[in-house]
């Protein structure tokens, strides 16, 4: 599904280097892990991938399904099947939920060359996908995220990868800055989507959000570098021994 | 003094190609507009509210010719919506183009026809125009009402059924059009008034509008989307005890615009709003000056204005609060934002407050920013293109005027209008 070789990651504006030759392959259907300390670049990763602006790819490459993701602009990704539910989701005022949600649903669906979804239609989808969520019709009448706490910003955000269906889900830090019950929430709408056709990278500190949703593989990520790769065990040692054991053994 | 001479020449330049027909009911007014404005002279550019915009093209003794295209793509606004008609064509109302003058609830006659004393006119006639020339002088409103031979007078007494739609023509390509319109709201009446289309190729325009004990008055007005406007409007407002004055202008395109509000909340619990939305691609210059009294007590008032700039379009706001002494629980808000597509446009604004009561709330802001980067990424990352996704924020920009306009369907046709500018005027 995905496949990042060699990639090497400079930002634009100053001359630090980020991400310095990371490999990593996501099968269809499995969920990823990438844990690792703060500034070791995991979420340099994922803007990269999503198409953000301000990093310079300096060498390497990313793939999906056998296509050149960074290239592409971001629309384009999105329609190719990338997701990104972001760590800060992002407060737009003027635009309504349900606007920028169809707005984006049926961009995806004309890039696909699908036809546009019918009002009554789209209506019904977003009420299914949101009630799962427990987002309330409040919530999609008002402004992209304005006003929002923490934990609904982050329901919205899987609420638009329930509706978006991408192919390849990135969660940047999904669990940060949520509550037990707003974890299990978000997690439980996570799970329901995971399918054989579709793939997960979950990136975040704590082994907290892999109790929920459990990965088939676990990478720790240090110093713009996948350091150390192995099953949800490693997230449990993590855990335990915290960065700074497993960070020295690999010095060794 | 320096400039006291060549003042003097402006004035006598621009009048001098103007005829001044001084008969009728509207003779006292005609004739004090005339030495009021001799007295105080057209402007220049040293006049502290003429620094932004300059006057030339309004001083000019011809109007210079103006193209009557627009974008080319563009549909008449507001064509989906009952109303009633009058049409002007280069400021000469067209009979046969129009509805006739009948509404339920309102009385409708013509400033050039009305030969005979309408008392109600003859006491608002200018009146409002005067008292708005302090403190700060407006000379092409005074000639507005010394020059205008055409216009309406609407005396509205109950719940109008539908919007009077005041509709511009713009057909000689050097028309000079001077328009003077009068609006009476009884007390308890209401009325929506809609202004659309290109007027002429020079507009010189007052609006007076006299809202009675509890009145509304709603006015939803499109200026455009011709490129090579000139147009200098004033609406001059009075509005008593718990009446309602809500203006809401759209402005696409045109070189030269300069739009003036002044308004006098004088009864206790009244309300104005005053709402703008501007967008200008290219040679665009756009300015609204704006002027809020509170002289009642627990009155509030709104000034919201929002510009959309690209290609070294120009956007001004001068916007000012006055709470005079007494005028306690004034809830005062004024906020002016512009939206910079590119570096080459400029937005200069001047908010001013000046409060004489201690126990009021105003607000006021003023922005200029380029669009959200952050935003735009969002979307995009959801599948938006970038086009729409500008097209989408550009909008959300405008919103909190456009919410300004009670009325949804007609909301509804601003908005349309703006998408379709938008869908013209892509990156």
């Amino acid at each position: 599904m995905l496949e990042i070789k060699n990639l090497h990651v400079k930002l634009e504006d100053e001359d630090k280097v980020i991400l310095k030759g990371v490999n990593l392959t996501v099968e269809a259907g499995k969920v990823h892990a990438i844990m690792g300390p703060n500034g070791s670049g995991k979420s340099t990763l994922s803007y990269v991938l999503s198409g953000r602006g301000g990093y310079v790819v300096t060498d390497g490459s990313a793939t999906m399904d056998g296509h050149e993701l960074l290239g592409m602009e971001p629309e384009e990704r999105a329609a190719a099947g990338l997701f990104l539910a972001f760590q800060y989701p992002v407060e737009i005022p003027g635009v309504g939920n349900m606007t920028f949600l169809r707005t984006a649903l049926n961009a995806q669906r004309k890039a696909r060359g699908e036809d546009e979804i019918s009002a009554g239609d789209f209506l019904k989808l977003v009420r299914e996908k949101a009630k799962a969520l427990k987002i309330d019709a409040d919530m999609m009448k008002r402004p992209v995220n304005v006003g929002f706490s923490g934990g609904e910003k982050k329901r919205n955000e899987i609420l638009q990868m329930a509706i978006l269906e991408p192919k390849m889900c990135i969660l940047d830090e999904t669990d940060s800055g949520l509550d037990v019950d707003a974890l299990k929430l978000v997690s439980d709408g996570v799970n329901a989507l995971r399918d054989a056709g579709r793939s997960f990278l979950v990136i975040t500190h704590y082994q907290r959000l892999l109790d929920h949703i459990t990965p088939d593989v676990v990478h720790i990520m240090a110093n713009g570098r996948i350091v150390k790769t192995g099953g949800p065990e490693l997230a449990l040692e993590v855990e335990k021994n915290g960065y700074a054991d497993l960070l020295d053994a690999e010095a060794v | 003094m320096a400039e006291a001479k060549p003042k003097d020449d402006r004035t006598a330049a621009r009048l001098a190609g103007l005829s001044f027909a001084n008969e009728g009911w509207q003779a006292p007014a005609r004739g004090d507009a005339l030495a009021r404005l001799t007295a105080m002279g057209v402007p220049g550019r040293r006049d502290e509210y003429w620094r932004y915009t300059d006057p030339a093209s309004f001083n000019a003794p011809e109007a210079m010719a103006a193209s009557t295209a627009g974008d080319g793509d563009d549909r008449p606004v507001f064509e989906g919506i009952d109303r009633l008609k009058l049409v002007f064509v280069d400021g000469v109302f067209d009979a046969a183009a129009s509805d006739p003058l009948a509404l339920d609830h309102v009385e409708i006659s013509l400033l050039g026809a009305a030969q005979s004393d309408i008392h109600w006119a003859r006491d608002l006639y200018g009146v409002l125009e005067a008292r708005g020339q302090v403190p700060v002088k407006r000379p092409f409103a005074a000639l507005g009402t010394a020059f205008a031979t055409e216009g309406v007078l609407l005396r509205v007494t109950g719940a109008v059924p539908k919007p009077v739609a005041l509709i511009y023509i713009h057909r000689a390509e050097t028309s000079d059009a001077i328009l003077h319109h009068c609006i009476r709201v009884e007390p308890g009446a209401e009325v929506t008034i809609l202004e659309s289309g290109p007027a002429a190729a020079r507009l010189t325009k007052v609006m007076e509008v006299d809202v009675a004990e509890g009145g509304r008055f709603h006015h939803i007005r499109a200026q455009g989307p011709d490129h090579e406007r000139r147009a200098c409007t004033h609406i001059f407002a009075r509005v008593a005890g718990k009446g309602l004055f809500k203006s809401f202008t759209l402005t696409a395109n045109g070189v030269m615009t300069r739009n003036e509000a002044v308004i006098e909340l004088v009864g206790d619990d009244a309300v104005a709003h005053v709402a703008g939305a501007a967008v200008g691609d290219g040679r665009f210059h756009h300015d609204d000056t704006v002027f809020v009294t509170h002289q009642g007590q627990a009155c509030e008032s709104r000034q919201v204005f929002k510009k959309v700039l690209k290609n070294g379009a120009t956007g001004v706001f001068q916007g000012k609060i006055l709470v005079k002494p007494g005028a306690q629980k004034t809830d005062g808000y004024q906020i002016s934002q512009s939206l910079l597509l590119d570096d080459d446009s400029v937005f200069l604004a001047k908010p001013e407050l000046e409060i004489y009561a201690d126990d009021v709330k105003c607000s006021h802001g003023s922005t200029s920013g380029a669009i959200d980067e952050t935003a735009l990424f969002y979307l995009r990352s959801r599948g938006v293109p970038l086009k729409a996704a500008q097209s989408l924020l550009v909008l959300a920009f405008l919103a909190e005027a456009i919410q300004e306009i009670e009325n949804e369907e007609i909301a509804e046709d601003i908005q349309q209008l703006l998408e379709a500018w938008l869908a013209r005027h892509e990156h």
